[in-house]
Formats: structure tokens, sequence, C-alpha cells
């Protein structure tokens, strides 16, 4: 174990006395350098190659409670990206070095022609030369020659093994022509040093550049990750400490002041404050947060101070969470990607076998010089072959493609589910709350004459304080929008499927339908057309009377979401069939949809019969999407091909959905729809280049074009060009990051 | 008579890499590991070592990558039928935990499926 510093948060520890008690008994155990405690964050540094295990049990064995504090997320990313940075630097350096020595060779044989070995004085020189590539080799691609190696004694080979086959052998068949001419006939006493060199040289050249495109790849991650600042404010003993976020455990009680990000997920102990949780939902309004409220990791605190109790740390947060979610989800498979998974298991060793027979082709019936086109042919299929196109094709358009859902709030589990969303042909849309807000709203309000409204609607809030029906507290919503007193009730009392009645102020209220009136002997008959309008509208109407007599009419609904014509023109846009389900009455059911220009409608409907009709409708070979809340729609949303959980991202939906939806809008699934297509398109594109690129390649490597040019593949433009395949295959999926949903903002 | 040789060279080549790489018996380093027991897998020079992990069916475990390849290639493992996978860090252990899977193999490689390991759960 190398020497390295380790931090702990220690419990039971209260004064000094403890500190210098910790301190030695860490100290005693070996291989303990250095062990200091800070009493103020109650932590422990210990530097010295030392196993965390032991330090821990030592002081355990003291009498305190120690935990290794894990390095944050961030911290390493940040470890991981000077390290990408040091290996670029790396193989920037390697690259220049190869190609320092390979291009003025090439460009002397290009000029000179003179590449040949004829003399005693020509084999001293390329001798030397032959020595000086072989420096280069190793310095520069000696990592390709370990690692072949290494792999070869697992049974295994990779693409250092090509790369180490190619060059070797060029090299080694050089070094003979040098050594011993005479084995070989004259005219192919050919010396391929510039070739072992430029490879090595534009392979390290094309890894560096991989390096750089791909640490733009997780940029999503890193974006959410930035969402946390490194360290929180904990209240202890009345001070405020600044400590590392690791370090903030379940209980503490925090301050954020405004501007500050929350650190940790939590809940309200004083204060009140407005939080924008846009990075989180997608809702653009900022939250306002009072006492008890529950706080997320990663908010941001817009004007006022908040103290509050942590409840999740680490990488318990939702914020954690997503982000987990969005790295696994960036590094799963794609069932489009099975045969090239499949292709790249056996690529290599075909490789080698397609090499040696083209090779053993040329020498056999090949034109002269013989030897020197089978090395070349040898060296160049070798060469050309690129299994990290293939390999990389999917999962580099995958990572991107997932990070980009992260930053629309869309977050997908899988590849499946992101290869499955972008080939839906029907659309299951649950009514209640994403077509709809889900919660009754007070719509209409008439009254008779000129009666006052508000006077009205108090005594009717008044009078539905008592009832638990939801309609009943749609109106009393609204009372309170308004900023109604409600007055005292009195004899109230609930009249099943009529309405409701009672004693306010002194006056006998009745609120209901039709029934009710007729009932009590009340005229309304100049209320029922209105109320024919209404309904047709999807509202529920009902009729008020005030001691006797009609005082108006008020209509409840269920309000169509402001985005929702507009999400659903964009899916219809999309090629999408969709399809409303709603437990609702028919007539209101086919209002909403009328108004939403859905056709297909589904109505009265029990929970389970959600899941029958997306069954239904597979069966009929439909690839059907299932949009749902997550929590009542899970039989079917788990049913459906891909289920879209929609809405503020509770833990519970996160879990069983193929994709999240964090904002509650259908948006959000025209978006999911957008960007799995791209996603996919570029995937196919890229699987498309890769395989073109090989079976293209090989084949040219191995001179197939000899007969029409007159000339072989030279092992530098077959490096070259496998050098930038993957780099090609990387750049496009960074054409991803430019992706655009269509929505208008 | 060097026509002869060389393609007699050229065709046990082939033969040998056949046995080699497939045909052959496979020699693997293999570890079991117990839920409990820590078990670290070296990520370096293109292969997994050990590369063939045996884990006890219905048991979650944690596996301790350590990455001392800083090429691209070896910056994530990958368990794609048990849908886990971790970006590892150069030069330092990265724990990666296992779930409770049903007894089976399951294959382990990195982004390009150049590093290889089978995980045996049984």
């Amino acid at each position: 174990m190398s020497k390295q510093q380790q931090t702990f948060t220690l419990s039971g520890v209260s004064c000094a006395g403890c500190v210098s008690k910790i301190e030695k008994s860490v100290k005693a155990v070996p291989g303990v350098d250095e062990a200091r405690v800070n009493l103020a964050d109650r932590t422990l540094q210990v530097s010295g190659s030392v196993d965390a295990g032991d330090i821990q049990s030592a002081i355990e064995s003291a009498g305190y409670g120690a935990e290794p504090v894990r390095r944050s997320e961030r911290e390493l990313r940040e470890q991981q990206r000077a390290e990408e940075q040091r290996h670029y630097r790396q193989l920037l350096w390697r690259s220049g070095l190869a190609l320092g020595l390979g291009v003025p060779l090439m460009a002397w044989g290009l000029l000179t022609g003179e590449m040949m070995v004829d003399s005693p004085m020509q084999q001293l020189l390329w001798g030397a030369v032959g020595l000086l590539t072989l420096g280069v080799l190793l310095y520069c691609g000696g990592h390709f020659f370990s690692g072949a190696w290494r792999a070869f004694r697992h049974h295994n080979a990779n693409m250092d093994t090509l790369i180490a086959l190619g060059t070797g052998t060029a090299w080694v068949f050089s070094m003979l022509v040098v050594l011993l001419p005479q084995l070989l006939p004259e005219a192919a006493r050919h010396v391929y040093f510039e070739a072992s060199a430029m490879i090595i040289g534009l392979i390290n050249l094309g890894q560096a550049l991989e390096v750089r495109a791909r640490g733009r790849t997780s940029a999503a991650v890193e974006k959410l990750l930035q969402l946390q600042d490194p360290t929180a404010r904990v209240v202890r003993d009345g001070r405020e400490v600044d400590m590392p976020l690791e370090e903030v455990q379940v209980g503490d009680r925090l301050r954020v002041r405004p501007g500050e990000k929350i650190p940790v997920d939590g809940r309200v102990l004083d204060g009140s404050s407005l939080v924008d949780e846009s990075m989180l939902t997608g809702e653009p309004v900022p939250v306002k947060k009072a006492e008890r409220d529950t706080l997320s990791a990663g908010t941001l605190n817009k004007n006022g101070t908040l103290l509050f109790a942590a409840e999740k740390v680490g990488a318990e947060t939702r914020l954690a969470q997503i982000i987990e979610m969005v790295k696994n989800a960036q590094s799963s498979r794609v069932p489009i990607a099975r045969l090239a998974d499949k292709i790249s298991a056996i690529f290599v060793p075909a490789v080698m076998i397609i090499a040696i027979v083209s090779a053993l082709i040329w020498f056999n019936w090949g034109p002269d010089p013989r030897a020197a086109h089978m090395l070349v042919v040898l060296t160049a299929v070798l060469i050309i072959a690129c299994p990290c196109a293939l390999g990389l094709a999917t999962p580099m358009s995958v990572m991107v493609g997932v990070g980009k859902g992260a930053e629309y709030g869309v977050l997908v589990r899988n590849g499946k589910a992101l290869q499955q969303a972008s080939n839906l042909t029907t659309l299951v849309v649950d009514k209640t709350g994403t077509l709809t807000e889900g919660a009754p709203k007070l719509t209409d309000l008439e009254t008779v004459g000129d009666g006052d409204a508000d006077e009205l609607l108090a005594l009717l809030a008044s009078l539905e304080q008592g009832s638990e029906h939801p309609l009943a507290e749609a109106v009393v919503a609204a009372a309170r929008e308004r900023n109604l007193d409600l007055l005292p009730l009195s004899e109230f009392e609930a009249i099943t499927a009529h309405g409701v009645s009672g004693t306010v102020d002194g006056k006998k209220i009745l609120l209901g339908n039709r029934k009710l009136m007729q009932r009590e002997n009340i005229d309304i008959a100049a209320w029922h057309e209105r109320a024919d309008e209404l309904a047709d509208l999807g509202r529920t109407a009902m009729y008020a009377a005030v001691d006797g007599a009609a005082a108006g009419i008020i209509a409840v609904a269920d309000p169509i979401r402001e985005d929702a014509n507009a999400a659903i023109a964009r899916l219809l846009r999309l090629g999408l069939r969709i399809e409303m389900l709603t437990g609702d009455s028919s007539a209101t059911a086919d209002a909403v949809a009328q108004q939403l220009g859905i056709d297909r409608v589904h109505a009265e409907l029990l929970p389970e019969d959600k899941e029958r009709i997306v069954g239904d409708l597979m069966a009929q070979g439909q690839r059907v999407g299932m949009v749902g809340d997550g929590i009542n729609d899970a039989p079917a949303l788990a049913r459906a091909d891909v289920g879209f959980a929609i809405g503020a991202g509770t833990d519970v939906a996160i879990e069983t959905a193929d994709i999240t939806l964090m904002r509650s809008s259908l948006h959000g699934v025209a978006n999911a729809i957008e960007l799995s297509r791209a996603t996919l398109r570029n995937i196919k594109q890229n699987l498309f280049g890769a395989f073109v690129y090989n079976t293209l390649g090989i084949p040219i490597a191995a001179g197939v074009l000899y007969p029409f040019t007159g000339a072989l593949l030279s092992p530098v433009i077959a490096g070259a060009a496998m050098a930038f395949s993957s780099v090609t295959v990387v750049s496009n999926a960074n054409r991803l990051r430019f992706f655009q949903a269509t929505e208008v903002q | 008579m060097l026509a002869l040789l060389i393609n007699g060279i050229g065709l046990v080549l082939i033969a040998a890499i056949l046995w080699w790489f497939w045909l052959g018996p496979r020699r693997q380093t293999a570890a079991a590991v117990s839920g409990a027991e820590r078990l670290q897998i070296l990520v370096k020079d293109g292969v997994y070592e050990p590369d063939h992990i045996r884990l006890p069916a219905g048991e979650a475990a944690t596996l301790h990558f350590r990455r001392e390849d800083p090429s691209p290639c070896a910056e994530w493992v990958l368990f794609p039928d048990l849908e886990v996978s971790a970006q590892l860090s150069v030069h330092s252990d990265t724990a990666v935990k296992i779930p409770a899977a049903e007894p089976g193999e399951y294959p382990f490689t990195c982004q390009m499926q150049m590093y290889r390991g089978t995980l045996v759960v049984e």
C-alpha cells in the first residue's frame, strides 16, 4: 500500500484530552507517520502507508468511534481529469517523438527512394536507424507491447495485440534485411523502419485526441456534480463551522444563506425562503419553503436564510441517486449493439488469421517482390483493423444521449429503454395529473342577478369546509385564494348523490345537483341551459341556493394543463397514436379529449383496466409507451414497452419507470422520444461507420485493389486510418451534445 | 523448399491462433469471494486480474477494482446483464457493488470489450 492521506470522522470526542489519547493510539499503529485530530470538526487526518481498518480498530479500542471519510465524487472527478490531462500530454509527447523519427525517414524514402540494403555501408547505417527505431518503439509504444503480452498470456487478444504485431513484424523484417540481406531476393531488400515509427506515432496521436473527446462526453454528469458545493455550514454547539460535505452527518443542523446551494437533503427547522428546484424538477417557478418542508441537495436558496436538519447525506441524497442512475444508464447495453458485441469478441484473432491468409496468398500467387508484398499486406491488415471503433460506437452515443437527457430532466433507466422509446407507435396517457392538473379547481361562479360573487363563494366555502369531497376542496381553495374569511357552520348534512346543506351566518345554504334542487323545490329553470354548456366543457356544475331561493351556479373542473395542447401536438407530429385513459365519466373525458385533439379515449376505467388496455394494444402489435404518475399506474407502466413516470421524480417512480421525467409536463415525454430517436440515429451512424470502415479497410489493406491501382496500401496510411477511425466515432457521438428539443420555450 | 516452409509456418500460426484464443484450455486466474470478503481486481495492461470471479448466489458483494492503466479503454467496468457499471479512477480503488443475483455467468468488460472477465454466481 502506498503512502497516502486518510481522513476519518470521529464520534465520542469531546475534549482536548481525547485528542491526545486518539493521536497516541493511532500513532502506535505500524505504518502511521502522522496523525492529527481536529477537534472543531471532529476529524482525524492520518498520513502513512496503513490500512484504514487498522486505524479504525485502534481508535475503537481507545474507546471512540471512527468512520473513514469517503472522498467526494467531485474530488475523484477532479483527480481523474488531472490524470487524464497528464495522460493526454504523455500520449502527445510519445506521438511527437515517434513521428519525429518516422516523418524524416518517410520523407527520405519518398524523396530519394533509397530504402534498400545493398552494401555493407547501408547495412551499417540502416542497422543504426533500426536500433533507434527499436528505442522509439519501446519508449513510445512499450505499453502496446506489454499489453499485448499480458493479454496473450490470458488467451486474450486486443487492440494492443494488433498494433504490437503489426509494428513488431515490420521491424523484425527490416532488421532481417539489414542483418542477413542475402536471405532475400534483391528486390525485397527494403526496410520499413519508418512504418513502425509512424504507426506508433499516429496511434498515440489518435489516442490523445480520443482522450480529449471522451472527456467531453461525460459533461452532463459533471454539471450535476457541480450542483453541490464542496462545503456545508454546520451549526455545532451554537457555532457555525464550515466543513467538507462528506463529513456532514444525518441529524446535523445546517444553515444556508440566500444565494447558497442546499448541501444535503433535509427538513427545514427554522426560517422561510424561496428555493429554486428547477435543476431537479424542471419546475421553473421557485418553491416556497417554511418549517417542516423538505429540501433537496443541489437546489438553490433564493432569498431567505434557512436552518435545517440533515436527513440524507452522501450517496443517499436524491441528487446523488440521480447522478448514480445517469451514470449507470450511460454505460448500459443497448440491444442494437448486440451484433457489434459478438463481433468484437472474436474480432482480433479473426483479423490475425485474415492477415496470415492474405500474406500467404501474396506469397504464393502474387507478383514479385513477394517477400516485401507479403510483409506490407500482413502489417497493413493488422494495423488497419480497428476493434475500438466497433466497440465504441454505441457506448459513446448512449453516454452523450443519456447525459443530454438529464439536462432536460429526462432520466433514462438503461440503454434498452432508450432504444425502445425511439420506435414507439402508441402512447397511452393517463389523464389525471398528466393532461390535467390533477386537482379540481373552481372554474365558474355565476350569481343570480347582480349578487356578490365573493359573498356567495364565502358562504359556499364555509358550507364545504365540513366536507371531504374533492370538489369541496376546490371550493374552499378558491375562497382561500381570494382571501375570503370562512364563517362558522352548523347543521351540516351531506345528502348522498345530491349534495350538501347547512346553516352559515343564520342562512340555510344548499349546494348540489339538479336532484337536490328539485327535492327542495327550488326553481332553477333559468340555469338549465348554462349547466348543460358547462357539462359539455367537461366541467361539473352545481347549483347553489340561499334561504330557499336559487343563488347561482358554480362549476368545478380538473383544468387542462397549460402546456398539454402544445405537447400533444408535438407528440402527434412525432407520428404517435395517442390513447387517453381515465377513471372519469365519458362526458368529462370526451370534453378533455376534444379540446386536446385526442380521438381515442378509454373512460370510466378501474385501475386494473389500465394494464389490460396496454396489454391489448401490445397484442395488436403496437409498441406502447405508457405515461403515468408512477404510483397508481405502476402495473401499466411496468407492462408497457416503455413506462414514463411523470412528475416530481418521487423515489418510487425513479425505481419503477423506464424513463422518469423530473418535470410534470407531457413535453418531457416528447423530449424523451425526440432525444431517443436522435441517439439511436447517432448509434446507427456509428455502427454503420465502424462496420463499413472495417469491412472495406481490411480487404483494401489485403490488396484487393492492387490489380487496379498497381500498389498496395502503405501500412502508414493504414495506421493513420485506424487512429482516426475511433476519433471519428467519438466525435460523431459528441455531436449529440448539440441536440435541441423542438419544444418552443 | 522455401515456399513449403513459409506456407507451413503460416498454417501452423493459424492453427495456433485458433487453438490459443478459442479452442484451447483457458487458463484463468480465478478467485472466489464471499459477501464479507474484500476482493481486489487489478485492471492493468489489457486484462482483469483475476478475470474469473465466483460469488455465492443471492448475496450482494462489493468488488474493488484497482485501475493501473490510464488509457481510456480501461475507464469503465460494465456488468451489462446486472446493469452495474462504474467509472474507475486511476491508481486507486473503486468499490463496485454487485447486487444479489441468480446463479449464472455474468461477463464483465470494459467499454470497448477489450478487457474481459466473467463473474460466476453459484
